[in-house]
């Protein structure tokens, strides 16, 4: 299991479930949560900081310092292209040189569905910059494959909608998705709870990213743990290759010799 | 002793003396020992910057920091 990793734009990550920061009650649960997930990388937001109210509190960094875990800095809440490469300029100062981002270019604030034009766009220009591009998109075959082509280093389609918690709704797109592109797919956005996650490892996802489905779990700690669980076993389950379903074709587990009410 | 450099600060306007740094402007704002970053004019003003950029009247300042998010 320890050679099964994870490789991101050329880098190794032991843990195959990423986790964003957002939505918990505080620090403290999201030190703790984060912990227990075992993710090594973790998604941030990028904000305006509240101008003198924030002398002495601690910050996110500081919390989850970059020298521990792998900062993924994100464009949620961006609607255009310029909005997320100038999101993620900024976000490259702050986190001095950092290339590595989670692109996400939102189409409308009820479904929060990613707007695709403009996903590509930011991509193409990101990449340009340097920036190693991991990018949040639908879940269709012919949008990942040509954010790879672009120069993206992982594709993150949804499972359903963000925040929504309705797991995987169409897995043979993703299916598609994982068979036709090169760069690690993960699941990105709609996870509710552990089995969604092992699901969409067994399904041959690289890995799974997920928020809300940690931080508004009634124990959040927990919920961590158990969705570490759920993606070390779905790879597990992955790699070990499944039986074959046979749906008219019952198969006893027990011998079928030596049964002791048969007569000789 | 000059007019006060007026400038939009993450989206409110504010006042300060003239002449003024980014590193002054830094300074107010209690930001030592965080991780920010700092546009003006949507243009990403480098740290290495700070200490000589100054401030013009009507800079549309942004000082951002990561916060939770997913």
């Amino acid at each position: 299991m320890s050679t099964d990793k994870l490789i991101v734009a050329g880098k190794p990550y032991g843990s195959r479930l990423l986790v964003g920061t957002g939505k918990y009650r505080d620090f403290d649960e999201t030190r703790r949560a984060i912990e227990a997930s075992g993710a090594e990388i973790v998604t941030v937001a990028i904000r305006r900081t509240n101008i003198g109210q924030n002398a002495g509190e601690p910050s996110l960094l500081e919390v989850l310092p970059p020298s521990k875990y792998t900062i993924l800095p994100n464009t949620a809440g961006c609607y255009t292209a310029q909005d997320a490469v100038r999101t993620l300029r900024l976000a490259r100062e702050i986190l001095e040189g950092h290339a590595l981002v989670k692109l996400e270019v939102l189409g409308d604030a009820q479904s929060l569905y990613p707007n695709m034009p403009e996903t590509l766009a930011a991509a193409k220009t990101l990449v340009a910059e340097g920036f190693q591009v991991m990018a949040y998109c639908n879940d269709d075959p012919i949008m990942a494959k040509q954010l790879e082509e672009l120069g993206c280093v992982a594709v993150m389609p949804l499972a359903s909608l963000i925040g929504s918690g309705m797991g995987i709704l169409n897995p043979w797109n993703l299916k598609i998705i994982i068979d036709r592109v090169r760069v690690p797919v993960l699941v990105d956005a709609g996870i509710g709870t552990a089995s969604d996650a092992a699901i969409a490892m067994e399904l041959g996802c690289d890995g799974v990213l997920m928020n809300t489905a940690i931080a508004k779990a009634k124990d959040p700690v927990r919920m961590a743990r158990a969705m570490k669980l759920a993606v070390e076993a779905g790879r597990e389950a992955f790699l070990a290759g499944r039986m074959a379903k046979k749906p008219y074709e019952a198969s006893p587990s027990s011998p079928e010799g030596g049964l002791i009410q048969k007569s000789a | 002793m000059s007019a006060p450099i007026k400038v939009t600060l993450n989206g409110a306007p504010r006042e300060f003396p003239a002449p003024l740094t980014f590193t002054q402007l830094l300074d107010e704002l209690a930001l030592a020992g965080r991780r920010f970053a700092v546009e003006r004019n949507g243009e990403i003003v480098p740290r290495s910057r700070f200490a000589e950029a100054r401030l013009a009247d009507g800079d549309r300042i942004e000082v951002v920091i990561a916060v939770g998010g997913g």
